[in-house]
């Protein structure tokens, strides 16, 4: 395991700290690309989903789309958009293809947590008198957050992996450290970079985990911890007229 | 799955499951050979290359004159770093690889001083473990030079690295290993006195010396957009390249008849050669087999 | 498009070695993740662990997978072994969560009912539990497929032969063609198997072909189960798997 011990020796080295290249350039340059693409997709993809869980138009489209993305080979798009785009800019370019490698999960996060709602309650919103701009906005943007906040955190897996190649596209990033150690048999540095995006992955999982768990309204948090396997039938019946029937997670 | 109408059609499938893991398995074969494995009798030569087009333009020169030669061949391209292929070399799994006397000296010994051609052939021989050997050099060479564009050299009289002093405003562009190399900024900054930037711009280097983000590019010799650009490589007198000539390494036991085809079509290959092959490649798209069969027919080398 | 015409031997030869080296690890994520997911889902105590730590393993980026797994598992990092290893990895890590959620999602009351007619525990589990669960289960099959198709490209930076040698070498000699046609075959590759899967589902679960919607099935749906069916329908999973993981 001296590997291991080389590689956190790396990580803790006051000279990979500072200076041009250091880790927390290296880790700003990263998470400066995933913010800029999954503002991005946010703008894109949520109100498209939204549209398409609210009125129910396009859902074929949305659920194609989300599964030939998943096929699309981020490595390849990469290399494909910056030799169209020229290397200069090739910094545009990948922020859109991790745009595009974001958008999919978003907007299937967006449209599945609208579609999951009980339609009994939007029909109850509607017999109520509201509009159709309030009932997104009042009850099925509320209850769809938890789903939309899974997409989220699926998305910022996946700008996060992919953005570890764009140095081969000529752009820094963690990805920078692990290809120049590779290259040059430094497996401290190797070892070292990999455990470092490893862990920022982790943290930003985290964070979105707990956006997920805690963004749910009040109400719809207490009646969702209901497991549909291990209840008998009583309960279950009471489970069911809370605020949405989906099941637990 | 199991109910009484579907035991059938399962058990079918997971038979079907069972013979394609069983295929993936039995299958083997590289996609980059032309030729199909046979059986390995003696006498087959593994041949590897590096993941660069113009290493498996010049592995397949190689492998093309050995089985006209009457020798059976197998291509392992695009192996990739010297980490996974040095090793494989010294345990025999490939006989014959094509590499660069400078870049595969400094692998051995990183500290060498030597940088003239046959300085450092000389001390590649010695430097060669046990088990491998180093065939003759060819005089076609693909090293590490710095250019510009035309208008900087002119802009700033630039002809050689020395010139680079005085001027503002350095970057320079290259793979991310660069950084750290001996020739690279550091190396240019003792050796010549020239403060420069870095930028990792990787495969897009050229691209960006042409663009402006860079204004030194370090750019291999043979790569035939030096000379479609209008690239001006700045001559270096104080050595700070290693002189890096094609150069065959093989496995110790490599039969004599086989190393006589392999040093004739070394001996044949030239700098200028080796660039066409690369424009070949590049700009008329051709494929490396292609293009080896074609330069070994024109010299006579095949069969 | 001359060059995919003068190179369509390697085309296709990439592509036989992407299927070989793409299948391996389709099927023993999916074989491994049974065992996996239903320990996941049988103990409640480890299914939070279980799930949480195959998920950690989902979010590590593929380069650093690569560079981690042969300091740990002493393999070459240039060898076709560390990308199979990787590849299985993350279909094992989409997989389990589906296995999980697949056998929760079949109803108690046909799971109480067929112990009460007689079913063993582990009868129980192959004839009842993993049938009901089928479709589920394919919908995360064909996620995993399609993802480790997309994922085996980046093979290429270790060394692995696959599609990903046309974006590597065509990047390199500058040849649009070639990153393009790479980044079309492996759509394409990852979009049969997806399709073939489907086939497959349907042709051992043939109860599937039972129209989805209930106004289609010969009983008069009840009020309640339209409303949550129409949307949720078991039979016709759209919103987990959807925004499950994809290609990295």
């Amino acid at each position: 395991m001296n590997l291991f011990t080389g590689a956190f020796a790396w990580l803790v080295d006051a000279a990979n700290w500072q200076g041009s290249g250091s880790i927390p350039q290296r880790v700003t340059e990263h998470l400066g690309y995933t913010a800029a693409a999954m503002i991005l997709a946010v703008v894109i993809a949520v109100p498209l989903g939204w549209w398409v869980g609210h009125t129910g138009r396009g859902k074929e489209l949305v659920v194609g789309v989300t599964g030939a993305a998943r096929a699309l080979p981020s490595f390849g798009l990469l290399f494909l958009f910056v030799m169209v785009a020229g290397v200069l800019l090739r910094e545009p370019a990948s922020v859109i293809v991790l745009m595009l490698l974001a958008v999919p999960p978003i907007l299937a996060g967006a449209y599945s947590g609208l579609e999951v709602i009980d339609r009994r309650i939007i029909d109850a919103a509607r017999s109520v008198g509201m509009t159709e701009w309030q009932i997104l906005w009042r009850v099925e943007v509320p209850l769809g957050l938890p789903l939309l906040f899974g997409g989220l955190r699926s998305a910022v897996l996946q700008v996060v992996a992919t953005a570890v190649l764009i140095v081969y596209i000529g752009l820094g990033g963690i990805g920078f450290d692990i290809v120049q150690g590779i290259q040059l048999r430094r497996y401290d540095q190797m070892l070292g970079s990999a455990l470092l995006v490893i862990a920022l992955a982790l943290i930003l999982d985290a964070i979105f985990a707990l956006f997920e768990r805690y963004a749910v309204p009040r109400g719809v948090r207490a009646g969702r911890n209901i497991d549909v396997r291990t209840t008998p039938l009583g309960r279950r019946a009471t489970a069911e007229t809370t605020a949405t029937s989906k099941k637990a997670m | 799955m199991f109910t009484v109408r579907n035991k059938g059609r399962f058990a079918m499938t997971a038979a079907v499951v069972g013979a394609s893991l069983a295929l993936t398995g039995c299958a083997s074969g590289d996609p980059l050979a032309p030729e199909p494995d046979a059986e390995a009798p003696s006498q087959t030569i593994v041949i590897g290359s590096q993941a660069y087009y113009s290493n498996e333009i010049i592995a397949e020169l190689y492998a093309q004159a050995l089985e006209a030669g009457g020798f059976d061949v197998e291509r392992n391209y695009q192996i990739g770093q010297r980490d996974a292929y040095i090793p494989a070399l010294e345990a025999g799994e490939v006989d014959l690889f094509p590499e660069y006397t400078g870049n595969l000296l400094q692998f051995w010994n990183p500290d060498t001083t030597a940088t003239q051609a046959d300085e450092v052939y000389a001390e590649l021989v010695t430097a060669a473990p046990e088990g491998l050997q180093i065939l003759d050099q060819s005089t076609a060479s693909d090293q590490d030079s710095y250019n510009v564009t035309a208008e900087f050299a002119e802009a700033n009289n630039l002809s050689t690295l020395a010139d680079l002093a005085g001027v503002e405003g350095l970057v320079l562009g290259g793979a991310p290993e660069l950084e750290e190399r001996p020739y690279g900024p550091s190396g240019l900054q003792d050796v010549y006195g020239v403060a420069v930037g870095f930028e990792a711009t990787g495969d897009t280097t050229v691209e960006s010396l042409l663009a402006g983000i860079v204004n030194v590019a370090n750019v291999f010799s043979a790569d035939p957009r030096i000379g479609q650009n209008d690239l001006v490589t700045l001559g270096d007198p104080e050595g700070l390249f290693l002189a890096s000539n094609v150069v065959p390494v093989a496995a110790s036991d490599l039969p004599q008849a086989a190393i006589d085809i392999i040093n004739a079509v070394s001996a044949a290959l030239t700098p200028e050669g080796l660039v066409a092959l690369n424009v070949q490649s590049t700009v008329d798209q051709l494929g490396f087999a292609e293009i080896a069969t074609a330069w070994l027919t024109e010299k006579g080398l095949l069969g | 498009m001359t060059w995919v015409v003068s190179n369509l031997a390697l085309i296709i030869d990439l592509t036989i070695v992407h299927v070989r080296l793409s299948v391996l690890p389709i099927i023993i994520g999916f074989v491994l993740a049974i065992p996996l997911g239903w320990v996941a889902y049988r103990f409640r105590l480890t299914r939070g662990l279980i799930l949480t730590l195959v998920g950690l393993l989902y979010t590590i980026p593929s380069l650093a997978m690569f560079v981690i797994l042969p300091p740990l598992l002493g393999i070459g990092f240039l060898s076709e072994a560390n990308v199979l290893i990787a590849l299985t990895i993350y279909a094992l890590a989409i997989m389990a969560r589906s296995v999980a959620d697949a056998l929760a999602s079949v109803d108690a009351d046909v799971r109480q009912a067929a112990t009460a007619v007689g079913y063993s525990s582990w009868s129980r589990f192959w004839l009842v539990d993993l049938p009901l669960a089928g479709p589920v289960l394919l919908a995360g099959l064909r996620v995993v497929a399609v993802s480790t198709v997309s994922l085996a490209t980046v093979g290429i930076i270790v060394g692995a032969q696959s599609l990903g040698y046309l974006f590597t070498n065509g990047y390199q000699r500058q040849i649009l063609a070639s990153v393009l046609t790479g980044v079309v075959m492996t759509v394409l590759v990852a979009l049969i198997f997806d399709r073939l899967l489907m086939l497959l589902g349907r042709w051992v679960m043939p109860w599937m072909r039972v129209g989805r919607t209930p106004s289609s099935s010969r009983f008069r749906p009840r009020r309640r189960s339209h409303a949550n069916s129409s949307s949720h329908s078991r039979l016709a999973p759209t919103a987990e798997p959807v925004s499950q993981g994809s290609a990295r």
